[in-house]
């Protein structure tokens, strides 16, 4: 699943992060597409307070940061 | 009455320094290299305020001088190192959780040709004494702070300093003067006289045998360290708070330790999703820092100025730049919903006490405008 959160400042990557977690499997990855320059630190320490994996980060087509997370439980 | 809790920003003016800045703004306005008498009197004013701030660090009078802010006294105290040693090496090392005065040298250093090496930190915003060493061996200067400004932590400079040996060490210790002694193994000192009480005005101390060269054009002032006529009304000032806050120094900092424990207690057990940084123990008695999940820093402000709380955030979204806190990123925290809350001389119990009464309300009532509940 990919979220789509261009133009979104902190902390609402994060919040829609948390909010559409639950949406995939445990197990699976979900990634939020965001060119907030927080949304690097913060979906990282998100994971770590959360106990989600993060899964690292890529560009999407149009150039945007795209940061993956695996969910845990 | 509004709570002031944003001292490592700068502290209110002691009232020992609004008095002495007075007096100095009557007695210390001629120019203290004339050979009239009011000149001489500023003379006399002078030197015994550069007295009075080197003994309160153990340093020589002359190995101090006055400059026009902390930000200016942090870009000589790098450059001046740098200049220095340039034969030594074109390699200026340091951390990457120094202020960004110092990373605004460094910018200015590699413009100028020269290599500039960031040394990172763990999740407690410290660097690893040995392998900061390791990184400045050929290094022309390196810079590592006192402690943190955003969180507090202390780094390792005494170690580093010795293991460094012959290559200087620019110590910002802006948070520490004032709070805490500094630390040995210093070659440049920086400070800032707002944070222990004075008004605005830097502070440059340069070790008896370091090689440091003026970044600045030639002026033969402040043993030709910073150009132009020094601010004596400040000057005194700052030296005069110094004195004062230097008595009371270890009680303050005993009493200020007791209140940012309450706050990390407090703040842990009283907020949900919150994350308190910086190291609990090895750390500057009056800063402390956290951050909240679901939470727009800038909001938290608002909520806090309007019931009249005066703090500061390290999140994106409250910096002209809108990047998040580099202290932060460097250290792998979360950026969002930070506060920062620094004490000072006039901070009360009572005032901790009323900013622990409010801030889970509004932490929660941002939470709940951005309609993040039960997540």
């Amino acid at each position: 699943m990919i979220l789509d959160a261009r133009g979104r400042r902190c902390p609402l990557p994060i919040l829609d992060l948390a909010r559409h977690v639950t949406d995939v499997d445990v197990g699976a990855t979900i990634t939020v597409e965001a060119d907030d320059p927080a949304a690097r630190p913060d979906i990282q320490a998100w994971c770590r307070m959360r106990g989600h994996e993060y899964a690292g980060e890529s560009v999407a087509p149009d150039g945007t940061p795209a940061y993956t997370v695996r969910r845990r439980h | 009455m509004p709570a002031y809790l944003d001292a490592a920003a700068g502290a209110p003016l002691h009232p020992v320094a609004r008095e002495a800045l007075l007096a100095a703004l009557d007695d210390g306005w001629a120019d203290p290299a004339r050979l009239y008498g009011a000149g001489r009197r500023a003379r006399l004013l002078l030197d015994a305020a550069r007295e009075a701030v080197a003994a309160e660090f153990g340093a020589r009078p002359d190995e101090i001088s006055f400059a026009a802010n902390g930000t200016q006294a942090l870009h000589a105290a790098v450059l001046g190192a740098l200049a220095g040693n340039h034969r030594a090496g074109r390699t200026f090392v340091h951390s990457a959780v120094e202020h960004s005065a110092v990373l605004h040298a460094a910018q200015t250093h590699v413009a100028a040709g020269g290599v500039a090496l960031t040394v990172g930190v763990d999740a407690l915003g410290r660097v690893d004494a040995e392998e900061f060493a390791a990184s400045a061996a050929a290094a022309g200067a390196a810079a590592l702070q006192a402690a943190n400004h955003e969180v507090g932590t202390r780094q390792p400079v005494s170690d580093v300093a010795t293991a460094i040996g012959s290559v200087p060490l620019v110590v910002d210790a802006t948070q520490t003067i004032g709070h805490e002694p500094v630390p040995e193994g210093w070659s440049v000192l920086a400070g800032d006289a707002r944070m222990w009480g004075g008004p605005t005005l830097g502070l440059v101390a340069v070790r008896t045998g370091v090689r440091w060269r003026s970044p600045f054009p030639d002026d033969d002032r402040e043993s030709g360290r910073i150009p132009g006529l020094p601010n004596l009304p400040t000057i005194v000032s700052a030296a005069a708070a110094l004195r004062a806050v230097g008595a009371q120094q270890a009680g303050e900092a005993d009493r200020h330790r007791a209140l940012v424990d309450r706050i990390r207690r407090s703040v842990s057990a009283g907020i949900p999703d919150v994350e308190v940084l910086g190291d609990p123990t090895d750390r500057l008695p009056h800063i402390v820092t956290f951050s909240c999940l679901y939470v727009d820093g800038e909001a938290l402000l608002t909520g806090l100025d309007r019931r009249g709380f005066a703090v500061s955030s390290g999140s994106s979204c409250t910096s002209s730049t809108l990047e998040p806190s580099h202290v932060l990123v460097a250290m792998g925290a979360l950026t969002s919903g930070n506060i920062r809350v620094s004490l000072h001389h006039a901070t009360t119990e009572d005032e901790v006490d009323r900013f622990l009464a409010v801030l889970p309300e509004v932490v929660a009532d941002v939470r709940a405008e951005l309609g993040a509940t039960g997540l």
